[in-house]
């Protein structure tokens, strides 16, 4: 996933961002493998719908389909999912102890100012 | 977008944080994933001016990040482009991504919102292909219609 590692992400996060999508995946991540009406059937949605959005699952590469003789069998594919997640969490790992220090340095300077500026009235 | 969202409220006037993101010397006293004190930094805080940071992890390993300033508003706003010149992550080499801060008054002094988004794929690619001058503009735009 070398250079294409945001693209991928994107459209991984984009796949995401539809709540049915979501919920499709989750039956998914339970169900192992289902078929295309399977997963249609409690989403109480219209097949081509159903179609639609797995197309869009698909080019994000968080599932993949196979066809099985006249049926289609979707499963969970968790590769551009975990890029997605490595992703927040790198950054999230870079600057959450970034800005805690941020913290205690603006807050030691403004007490330093005050001080300094109660001792200029003084 | 891919992005981190953070948020802290800080005991300090608006000012005092936005010179904390928008000076070489601020910069120096808090960048970083680990608590080991930043190797260098410059700042040249205008629009279009540029900034890099190098920081030691705590494995020893040197890195680099640099970027131009995308937005300055002192006191309330700076937002930069972001890549990995050295170390860093591999795999992003060629990724550039876009740094925001916020700081707005509170009743008890400021909050700071840290949003750090990945670009879109096509966005990082015309930036690519045109190098770092006129395509950040392309970039800013793209940005700004996605804001």
């Amino acid at each position: 996933m070398a250079n294409n590692s945001l693209g991928a992400l994107d459209r991984a996060f984009a796949a995401l961002s539809d709540p049915t999508r979501r919920a499709m995946l989750m039956r998914l991540e339970e169900e192992r493998e289902l078929t295309v009406s399977d997963l249609g059937r409690p989403l109480t949605i219209k097949l081509p719908t159903v179609l639609k959005h797995l197309d869009v699952l698909s080019a994000a590469g968080l599932v993949s389909r196979e066809k099985q003789g006249r049926t289609v069998k979707v499963r969970l594919a968790p590769d551009p999912l975990k890029a997605a997640v490595d992703w927040l969490n790198r950054y999230e790992r870079f600057w959450t102890p970034s800005l805690d220090r941020l913290v205690e340095v603006a807050e030691a300077r403004e007490s330093e100012a005050q001080a300094a500026a109660l001792k200029d009235d003084a | 977008m891919t992005s981190v969202t953070l948020v802290r409220q800080i005991r300090a006037r608006p000012s005092t944080v936005f010179d904390l993101l928008s000076t070489a010397e601020g910069l120096t006293a808090w960048w970083g994933p680990d608590d080991l004190p930043v190797l260098s930094a410059e700042a040249d805080v205008r629009v279009g001016g540029r900034f890099r940071v190098r920081f030691r992890s705590i494995d020893g390993a040197e890195h680099e990040c640099a970027g131009e300033f995308l937005a300055v508003e002192p006191p309330v706003r700076i937002a930069m482009s972001w890549r990995w010149t050295s170390g860093g992550e591999p795999e992003e080499r060629d990724g550039v991504s876009r740094l925001e801060l916020r700081v707005r008054a509170t009743e008890t002094g400021s909050e700071l919102t840290l949003v750090h988004a990945a670009l879109r794929n096509a966005a990082s690619e015309a930036s690519h292909r045109g190098g770092w001058g006129g395509a950040l503009d392309k970039l800013q735009a793209l940005l700004e219609q996605q804001l």
